[in-house]
């Protein structure tokens, strides 16, 4: 038998042609085995939006409310604090929120839709730890205007969870998606 | 690309002879030419262990082994778990034709004789595989925690209590309590996901080395490395890759239109695959009305139901399946293949295949006193198959076996 009737191109052909069915057979037997490590059901139901009260909300106190197993903190500003907001600028890393996580509607140094309440998710975007809550001026060093500090690694946000420079956490915190149902019925994971 | 493969591979070479281990078990692997369709099951047996590996990975994944959530787990694995419902169908499929894949194997070594000489080891090792699959299916049938699953662990379990002295002791032991319970499900559990599948895999490992170290056996018993040529390969031979890998390609390719016409259109097979007082929550309380095995063990469970004696169903049950690891020397004939072999011995195996069939299907009815007797009927055939095998393998009459493989 000679060379030439080894078809050797037609013989790559076909072992291309089996490859390439291979391949895509065994790319679609993977979607199942991907598919089911996303959340089930039950979790994307678990997920659903949360509705929350904001008028028992006194002046300066934070609430914490968990969607999809993420602490929300719901702080109702007094104005003090509100106007703490404004003289941090400078000291801030992104005071205008380009790079922060936040729903289009959110603008503006106070981040929020109404003014007076930050709905914000209480994530260090470091390392994932919950931040304190310190409002009082002075309570984590003597320039403290009030605001978020991280127990971890020592990473600090203002009152609008504007990351301040010199921590660890690259960006603001962030917002999640709400809406306001009636003046004072909030849902969050909503837009 | 390939010069970078090539050096990755000599980087290996150096280290560990991967390349020569490859040729040694799959490109000069030679064997013989003339497989036939009973010789896909060897590679389909491993294709359906990998599946069923890899959905019961996933299936571990939300399954709950408690008592009170196994049921609710399984059902949320069914609903809610994205592709949970594929997940669980292929492996409760994948159990169902892992056994017509066995028996179809096993079927083919008692036709052309794969068990007889030098081949012993590699049958030993196979009917350790046999039994192993079965404790697995029975362990795993416990876990969904439905009501078959319970009251078949209760009878099975139950049959130890027919071991003299000790019987009552041991059902307890293997229990874990004085009934089948959480305990029981999860140790059960235990064996199940980790210790029978590590044993199993092991073994297929041995399995292959122990077959490939004495040579694939052939439909015409024929020993091919009597003939070579002058580079040492076998004349009757030809590498198993490319050339079986790719016939068994073809041949996986069937089986899986068969076997995902069975996941996506019926599951359950009509109560054989997946039985339905399954569905139901294990209930201490309350027997199913019809309690029957899944239709794989039905054979055995009709021997046990034939005889009028406890301990001796049992003992008679368990040598059932034992008596396969005897074939080697059960068999006396000078021949391998069914194909040189005289009228007695091809009648002995169509009667061992009809009484298996016909036990199966007798152990899937209710008993009646027709039936049983049917049933006592086939156990006997059953069991003349293996124990007048070394009288008719003998004086059986035999054809002359080729010196080479006929074309």
């Amino acid at each position: 038998m000679s060379m030439d009737d080894l078809q050797n191109s037609r013989r790559q052909f076909l072992t291309a042609a089996t490859t390439v069915i291979g391949g895509v057979g065994l790319g679609l037997a993977s979607v199942p085995f991907v598919g089911s490590w996303l959340p089930s059901a039950r979790a994307v139901s678990a997920g659903a939006p949360v509705e929350v009260d904001l008028s028992k909300i006194e002046e300066g106190q934070r609430i914490t409310i968990a969607w999809r197993g993420k602490p929300v903190f719901i702080i109702n500003r007094s104005p003090q604090l509100l106007s703490s907001v404004a003289q941090s600028t400078e000291l801030l890393r992104d005071p205008n929120s380009t790079s922060a996580k936040q729903p289009s509607y959110i603008t503006g140094p106070l981040r929020s839709i109404h003014e007076r309440f930050l709905i914000i998710i209480g994530v260090c975007t470091h390392l994932g730890c919950v931040p304190l809550y310190k409002p009082k001026t002075g309570s984590i060093e003597s320039s403290w205007k009030g605001g978020f500090f991280c127990p971890c690694h020592g990473s600090k946000f203002d009152m609008a969870g504007r990351v301040y420079k010199g921590v660890p956490a690259p960006t603001n915190l962030e917002i999640p998606p709400h809406k306001y149902l009636t003046d004072t019925t909030l849902l969050i994971g909503a837009d | 690309m390939n010069k970078v493969l090539g050096e990755v591979v000599a980087w290996i070479d150096e280290r560990y002879p991967i390349s020569d281990f490859l040729k040694e078990h799959l490109s000069q692997y030679y064997a013989p030419k003339n497989f036939n369709f009973w010789y896909y099951f060897g590679a389909l047996a491993m294709v359906v262990f990998a599946n069923q590996l890899l959905t019961g990975i996933w299936l571990t994944m939300n399954y709950v082994p408690s008592a009170e959530q196994a049921f609710a787990s399984v059902e949320y694995i069914m609903r809610d778990v994205n592709y949970g419902w594929l997940l669980r169908y292929m492996h409760s499929t994948g159990a169902s034709f892992f056994f017509i894949v066995i028996y179809c194997h096993i079927f083919r070594g008692l036709l052309y004789g794969s068990y007889k000489k030098p081949r012993e080891l590699v049958w030993l090792i196979g009917s350790s595989l046999f039994l192993l699959l079965m404790a697995e299916a029975f362990f795993g049938y416990l876990l969904p925690w439905g009501n078959m699953s319970f009251w078949g662990a209760q009878v099975i379990t139950s049959l130890f209590g027919a071991v003299p002295f000790i019987g009552e002791w041991l059902v307890t032991f293997i229990r874990g309590d004085y009934n089948v319970s959480g305990v029981t499900l999860n140790r059960f559990f235990a064996l199940h996901v980790v210790a029978v599948p590590l044993a199993i895999a092991g073994l297929v490992f041995m399995h292959i080395l122990t077959l490939h170290n004495v040579g694939s056996n052939n439909p015409d018993g024929v020993d091919i490395k009597k003939h070579k040529d002058a580079q040492g390969k076998p004349l009757d031979g030809i590498a198993f890759h490319p050339y079986y890998t790719l016939k068994d390609l073809v041949a996986l390719g069937v089986f899986f239109i068969l076997f995902f016409s069975v996941v996506f259109f019926v599951p359950t097979v009509g109560g054989f695959f997946l039985e339905a007082p399954n569905f139901d929550p294990a209930d201490a309380l309350k027997t199913p009305e019809h309690i029957v095995p899944v239709w794989y063990m039905t054979p055995y469970y009709a021997i046990l139901r034939a005889i009028p004696d406890k301990l001796m169903g049992v003992i008679a049950m368990f040598a059932s399946v034992m008596l396969i690891f005897f074939m080697p020397w059960l068999d006396k004939s000078p021949v391998r293949s069914m194909r040189y072999r005289g009228p007695i011995s091809r009648f002995m195996l169509v009667s061992f295949v009809i009484s298996f069939f016909a036990l199966g299907y007798l152990g899937v009815k209710e008993p009646t006193a027709t039936r049983t007797l049917a049933a006592r009927f086939f156990t006997v055939v059953y069991f003349a198959y293996f124990f007048l095998m070394p009288w008719y393998s003998r004086v059986d009459v035999t054809k002359t076996v080729p010196d080479r493989i006929r074309t």
